[in-house]
């Protein structure tokens, strides 16, 4: 019979799951969990739809053009909203007279920013904006076309007193630099960043040091482990700022209305844009929806309802039409965010036999007018020395601010700290494998340093050895990335007594296959196909779920969509249950089929065990447990780093100075892997964005004007597909036992290590090390004594 | 690295016009940027002697055939190619990314050729034939580039994917036997910053293979 204590949260069940690496250390543990968790998932190759190839399902609808993004929704009445933007990178408004832009023919609304960047809805002339970048927005309107918009934003007259400035994160520095900021600036830190603490200080345009990060602070004693060092290096790195270059910009269609306000919106996270809109506007949650069906990239920059959002919402709210309020692209790269500039001091002490006794960074980063800058997770965490000290300054510049971009700080920190690893196991005549063994406590990383060697066919090879005027080179980098808990994330699973089965919440999928991978665990868990699963998704309208950024999606989502589905399944299957004289627990759901596990003579389709269901539809929402044991550190915090290893191959032409990536190998874990082809894709994407950090990307601000130059994608230099090296995936599964799909993320990790794996093989290639991104042809022309 | 004269060529190839035409047509009229369009698609020398109609300010009539359908618009001069499709006949597949010309994301096909619909003026096409991403399938049955993308998971966010399925598509119409190079030179404009471009270039590949089926 039917157990009636099943759904009882109080009470534990024990599960013995799967524990380690297959074909390395596999075996089985056993957790105590809540009794209404799903019993424990085998490993991916005993599965049908978990851990295969499944074909995204909402890939139809992107080769036809029929998915619709924020761009593209039209609205009856709709309005286009535009931003007036700042001429000057430092400016105090003397006046401002928007009238006659309001007069303007087909004009519906127009708003002026506040004091604080708020948006005001009259112009009261007592609180204008401080324009601290070329290109911060001081006023925006609606109108009836987009033609129109700018010609009223033509008519709104202001007289500017131009103030002077500074762009460069060394001037920047200097004593009696203009300032950015003549208070102190409490927090404007970005999200996902290292950022600082209202604790630090702030002179001039200095602001820190940040001597923590959540991995906590200083370790052991430095200056004692430099004293015990037979080698100690010392090197200096800077990295440029990189701009997200998302296709789809930043932007909003807000629809105001008396009972409700709906916004779509281009973000990484349904329920916090809507949490601004929330705050901001002073509605009730239940009364605001966000919408995020298709997004097109974000990569970081796009959390919370931001400028766009809030800009629209007002202009929505004063015109009473629904505002279309998307960034022009120029506007896109100047102001919606980048990954700030580095300047690191890295000096690392060790043992001959490569046992590091001491590791010390001073670093410097500009997020423009906003902060997070901080680099210092790697140094801290990749290697654990227990001599670890690190100070880290956010350097205020007139320039957009930063935003969380991919790996924020580790990107910037991996360059430096493996391309110093690299430099020190040549200095100590090791093979940079070999180092890293002997240094590295991960045994994730040292199985996919293995297994990558194997791959790439790794052999140590002398710096320049080729004797043609375009030389080869190999190098090797890893990545370490933290695992989040996040518990405000919930699936809502239904089957219909039709036998459809719907997965509903508010999570977005911004091209990272999320939706795909919830209709995998609940197909799995029912025995029907992924193609069978409708995914209705990133709509706050379902189930509060977690925003899409820290690699935490995959992680905090596929355990509640996994956790609904079998306890919608267990009150789908009562009725079942009860006629076969059996508990729900023995029976068994696979190819379409519901049959006792023990007595497969009872048997009958899924769409026959729905019929008989008591309800025309059977709802169960659910979100994660926290921790099966051991995994959680804090309460959000989970244990084990998400590593990589990878490898790259690179001919360097001497004459002209140009690289080519010509092969990266990338290992990587993520736990459970639910769908190996899209993490391919997404591993394949690290590796390129990484390519295109390594040797292309650089945001150019001019110091005269204080402009950016290159403002647009014919300017701003990313990878093409002639730029696209031969990448090979190679994907290790690895079984902890912490929820229940043991799954992990992969969207950052694949990015961390690329850039200095390339770094290091131009160095293999022509024996000079560059320590300067990105690593463009005049450097290394400049590096080789050519000009 | 991008080798400039691959990139050349590429742009020749894409636009249907050689780099000498392209600059005559450009020098025509002082009017730059109506010229760089109207030369790119339809320069020929015999336009030469003819000065070009004067369009505007108010809207002009443009009549074409979009996705096999006849169709009439009226637009201002100015109106782009791409916001005619978007925001007049709500054929959003196209997308407005650079907005100049530099990542193809809106590309669609005029009589047959891949153009960027975000530097073509919608006058420019009055009497000529329009395929968009929508008009690729035919009927519920999917282009051979269409279903490889979907099979070899060639999007990501899918932004840049209708662009890139109209470039990989027009390829295999003029080459049916296309290696990676000729992939790699086809879409060579294409911009996607999810990085599909393995997937996308495994997928054409396949496409190709299964079209000479």
């Amino acid at each position: 019979m039917a157990n009636p204590d099943k759904n009882k949260a109080l009470n534990t069940k024990k599960l013995k799951m799967p524990f380690g690496v297959p074909g390395h250390n596999l075996t089985e543990i056993e957790r105590e969990v809540p009794a209404d968790e799903p019993s424990a998932l085998p490993v991916n190759e005993k599965l049908s739809v978990v851990g295969k190839r499944v074909k995204r399902v909402d890939a139809l609808q992107k080769v036809t053009g029929a998915a619709k993004y924020t761009a593209d929704i039209q609205l009856p009445g709709m309005l286009y909203g535009k931003f007036l933007r700042s001429p000057y990178p430092h400016a105090r408004i003397k006046s401002l007279d928007v009238s006659a832009a309001r007069k303007h023919p087909g004009v519906f609304a127009v708003i002026v920013q506040g004091k604080e960047g708020e948006q005001k809805d009259q112009y009261d002339g007592k609180e204008l904006p401080r324009l601290r970048f070329a290109g911060q927005a001081i006023a925006a309107v609606a109108a009836e076309s987009m033609n129109i918009a700018r010609e009223a934003l033509g008519l709104i007259k202001v007289e500017y007193e131009p103030l002077p400035f500074v762009v460069n994160l060394d001037e920047a520095r200097k004593p009696g630099a203009p300032l950015v900021y003549e208070e102190v600036i409490e927090d404007r830190g970005s999200a996902g960043d290292v950022g600082v603490t209202a604790a630090d200080e702030q002179k001039g345009n200095l602001r820190g040091p940040t001597t923590s990060s959540f991995f906590g602070g200083p370790r052991g004693d430095v200056e004692k482990g430099f004293a015990e060092a037979d080698v100690i290096l010392e090197k200096e790195y800077r990295t440029q700022v990189q701009t997200h270059c998302c296709l789809e910009t930043h932007g909003a269609v807000a629809d105001w209305r008396p009972d409700m306000l709906t916004v779509y919106s281009s973000n990484q996270s349904t329920r916090d844009t809507r949490n601004d809109l929330v705050e901001l506007f002073g509605l009730p949650t239940s009364k605001v929806r966000v919408v995020t069906e298709f997004m097109g990239g974000g990569f970081g920059s796009k959390f919370g309802a931001g400028e766009t959002g809030v800009a629209a919402t007002w202009l929505s709210k004063l015109s009473g039409r629904p505002v279309k309020l998307m960034l022009e692209r120029e506007e896109e790269q100047i102001s919606a965010g980048n990954r700030p500039n580095s300047h690191q001091i890295l000096k690392v002490g060790a043992k001959k036999d490569g046992t590091l006794t001491a590791v010390d960074l001073l670093s410097y980063g500009t997020a423009g007018v906003g902060l997070g800058a901080g680099v210092g997770r790697v140094a801290q965490d990749m290697y654990v020395c227990p001599n670890f000290k690190m100070a880290q300054y956010d350097v205020f510049t007139h320039a957009g601010p930063g935003q969380a971009f991919r790996a924020p700080g580790n990107v910037q920190g991996a360059f430096a700290m493996e391309s110093l690893i690299d430099e020190l196991a040549e200095k100590l005549d090791m093979d940079p494998l070999a180092l890293r063994d002997k240094i590295d406590a991960n045994d994730i990383r040292r199985i996919q340093r293995k297994a990558g060697a194997e791959k790439f066919g790794w052999k140590r090879r002398k710096a320049g050895a080729d004797t043609g005027p375009v030389k080869r080179g190999i190098g090797v980098a890893q990545a370490t990335w933290p695992r989040f808990v996040e518990m405000d994330s919930s699936v809502m699973v239904r089957i219909n007594r039709s036998g459809s089965v719907e997965a509903l919440s508010g999570v977005q999928d911004i091209g990272t296959g999320t939706k795909t991978i919830i209709a995998q665990v609940v197909a799995e868990e029912l025995g029907l196909k992924a193609e069978d699963i409708t995914i209705k998704i990133g709509d706050t309208n379902y189930p509060d779920a977690l925003g899409s950024g820290g690699s935490k999606t995959a992680e905090n989502i596929t355990p509640p969509a996994r956790n609904a589905t079998y306890q919608a399944k267990l009150k789908m299957l009562q009725g079942v249950a009860a006629a076969w004289q059996v508990d729900v627990e023995d029976i068994e759901l696979k190819n379409g089929e519901v049959f006792v596990k023990a007595d497969p003579s009872k048997k009958m389709t899924f769409a026959e065990a729905a019929k008989r269901m008591p309800t025309s539809q059977v709802i169960a929402t659910a979100s994660r447990t926290a921790d099966y044991g051991g995994f959680l550190s804090g309460s959000w915090l989970g244990h084990g780093r998400l590593g990589a290893v990878q490898f790259a191959e690179v001919s360097v032409d001497t004459e002209t100075g140009f690289i080519k990536v010509e092969r990266v190998v990338a290992v990587h874990t993520c736990g459970r892997p639910i769908n190996p082809m899209q993490l391919e894709s997404q591993i394949n994407g690290g590796v390129i964005m990484g390519v295109g950090y390594a040797l292309l990307e650089d945001r150019v601000i001019d110091p005269n004007t204080g402009h950016q130059v290159n403002t647009g994608l014919d300017t701003y230099k990313l990878p093409y597909a002639k730029e696209i090296p031969q990448i090979e995936c190679v994907l290790i599964e690895n079984y902890d036992a912490h929820s229940s799909t043991d799954v992990a993320g992969i969207g950052e990790p694949a990015n961390i290590a690329t850039a200095a794996a390339i770094a290091n093989a131009v160095y293999n290639a022509i024996g000079v090390r560059i320590y300067e991104l990105p690593i463009t042809p005049q450097k290394v022309l400049a590096a080789l004594g050519h000009i | 690295m991008k080798n400039p004269s691959e990139e050349q060529s590429s742009m020749q190839e894409k636009k249907g016009v050689s780099r000498r035409a392209f600059l005559r047509g450009a020098g025509l009229t002082t009017a730059g940027t109506v010229a760089l369009s109207a030369g790119l698609l339809s320069f020929k020398l015999e336009d030469a002697k003819a000065p070009p109609a004067i369009l505007g300010p108010g809207e002009a009539e443009v009549r074409f055939v979009v996705n096999g359908q006849a169709r009439t618009i009226w637009v201002e001069p100015r109106t782009t190619l791409a916001e005619a499709l978007r925001e007049h006949l709500s054929l959003t597949g196209a997308k407005v990314v650079c907005d100049r010309g530099s990542c193809s994301a809106c590309t669609v096909w005029v009589d047959g050729k891949p153009v960027n619909s975000c530097i073509t003026l919608a006058v420019d096409v009055s009497g000529r034939e329009v395929t968009t991403i929508e008009g690729l399938a035919q009927g519920d049955e999917l282009h051979p580039v269409q279903e490889a993308f979907i099979e070899h998971d060639a999007s990501m966010c899918g932004f840049c994917t209708p662009g890139m399925v109209m470039s990989c598509a027009a390829l295999l119409k003029r080459n049916p036997n296309p290696g990676l190079e000729d992939v790699k030179l086809a879409t060579s404009g294409n911009l996607c910053r999810c990085g599909t471009y393995p997937k996308v270039f495994e997928a054409t590949l396949a496409a190709a293979k299964k079209m000479k089926k």
